[in-house]
């Protein structure tokens, strides 16, 4: 069987509280409290980009495994935040990370189900036999306009996913894909903020490919909501994943490991799969754990899991997300953050 | 610097590949053709630890251009458990909090951009050990 026999997160020191944002653009602070949920969000320096994220996570995520990194035989990148427009990176990543040069290298994209896109190609590409190990890694710094709700929410991290069929620290079980074409988020080629359908971008689309690919996976693996300890869905507010958990028939309880979106905010392809990664910091062998994604445009990727034996002793040879949200920060003004997140237009 | 050469640094500068001297056992970083303590020329390929003590800093109020959006930043002269110097910034903490004996991880990160329109440059800084 294949399954995850290493994984890694990464999450950047810098963070910026909502009721700062808020502050800059005269909202309220408890209406975005309460409605979306947030606290704060994580906030890439200017050195730290989807690469580097990567690096880090998928260095974690190597240290866990145990594996000589020249063994891994494909690296895939989901992000929406790729730093090139022409130039992979995965390149960087593999060379950085002492895979290079007999690996497969590709940079994947669906808004923010790119991470776990490239966990389903990797575990594809292992249980097929095709490769002896194969990295998948969601990660981004992802982009909000400014004074938009957007804005409360993008934030940056992500998590590295290592799959091959020995010593494994989760066995996967059970896999479901569910896509349709929906216009609820987008960025046009050129266009330096997504741009979203508001409202539009909850039932037609969070919802109903979150829901849809939950209930398919259930049917499918023919477990409970019961069943699980943990669950993780897309983060992209504080709200829509306990919703989607209500409707489901998941607890609170089920729900709050991997619900780390308050205080990390949504780093798009590096949401759930960083949800997940909290899970694993905690999970006890045998414990099964649900994670579906979800990526505008739109489509939702559903893993069911299991924890080994192995976990446990594994997971302490890399941070953990808890240390990585709860450890060392750096809180910053409005104008630190838009200088941070190049908002600010310099002359050359 | 031009995109061949930062090519060319690509496994000191991602991976910390550094020299043994099959002499001595000193390692130096980056690679060289003579030892510096017993001039020896013959080598073997090593790894450096991705983490160090701070040797030695100071702090850069006035930046090169390219730098100057992270002004003020911290320099250090960090050396590995190996024995390996290397000179670095260091980064997310407060500059003047950087200090001699201080523990730090060495971290991938973007170095250096070649204006708008060119190449990343990638390689290591140093930040507070965890």
């Amino acid at each position: 069987m294949a399954g995850i026999v290493g994984y890694g997160a990464y999450i950047p020191r810098n963070r910026i509280k909502a009721e700062e944002i808020a502050r800059q653009w005269g909202k309220d602070p408890e209406t975005i409290r309460r409605g979306l949920l947030l606290e704060e969000k994580s906030v890439p320096g200017l050195d730290e980009d989807t690469i580097t994220i990567s690096v880090a996570a998928g260095r974690s995520a190597i240290a866990r495994a145990g594996i000589a990194p020249a063994k891994i035989g494909a690296v895939y990148i989901g992000s929406e935040s790729h730093p090139y427009a022409v130039k992979p990176s995965g390149t960087a990543l593999i060379e950085a990370l002492g895979i290079a040069p007999e690996v497969h290298v590709a940079d994947f994209e669906f808004a923010c189900k790119a991470g776990t896109e490239a966990m389903f190609v990797s575990l594809g590409l292992v249980e097929s036999g095709r490769v002896e190990y194969a990295m998948g890694i969601g990660a981004d710094t992802s982009q909000g306009a400014p004074n938009d709700a957007l804005e409360f929410s993008a934030s940056a991290g992500g998590a590295a996913y290592l799959f091959g069929r020995e010593n494994l620290l989760a066995e996967v079980l059970e896999t479901y894909s569910f896509t349709t074409d929906t216009p609820d988020f987008w960025r046009r080629e050129g266009q330096f903020y997504p741009r979203h359908g508001g409202r539009f971008t909850g039932e037609p689309a969070y919802f109903k490919h979150v829901e849809s690919a939950t209930r398919a996976i259930l049917k499918k693996s023919g477990f409970k909501p019961a069943d699980f300890r943990y669950v993780v869905f897309h983060m992209p507010n504080g709200k829509f994943p306990l919703q989607a958990a209500r409707t489901l028939g998941f607890s609170k309880e089920q729900m709050a490991t991997g619900w780390v979106v308050n205080t990390m905010g949504n780093t798009y392809s590096g949401s759930s799969p960083t949800g997940l990664a909290a899970i694993l910091d905690v999970a006890a062998p045998g414990d099964l754990i649900l994670i579906t994604s979800f990526g505008s445009g739109a489509g939702s990727d559903s893993f069911v899991l299991k924890a080994t034996k192995l976990l446990p002793e594994r997971r302490a040879l890399a941070p953990t997300v808890r240390s990585m949200l709860d450890g060392p920060r750096r809180y910053l003004t409005y104008g630190e953050y838009a200088k941070f997140r190049e908002k600010i237009i310099l002359n050359d | 610097m031009p995109s061949p050469r930062n090519w060319r640094e690509i496994p000191a500068r991602y991976r910390l590949e550094a020299a043994r001297c099959r002499g001595c056992g000193k390692v130096v970083y980056p690679a060289r053709r003579a030892c510096p303590a017993c001039r020896g020329q013959e080598f073997e390929k090593t790894m450096l630890s991705w983490k160090g003590k701070v040797v030695t800093s100071t702090v850069v109020q006035v930046a090169p251009t390219e730098f100057q959006m992270e002004a003020p930043y911290a320099v250090a002269i960090v050396e590995t458990p190996e024995g390996a110097r290397l000179m670095t910034q260091v980064v997310d903490c407060d500059p003047g909090a950087v200090q001699p004996g201080m523990e730090v991880a060495l971290v991938f990160r973007l170095i250096r951009r070649e204006g708008h329109g060119g190449i990343l440059c990638y390689g290591f800084k140093a930040v507070p050990a965890a």
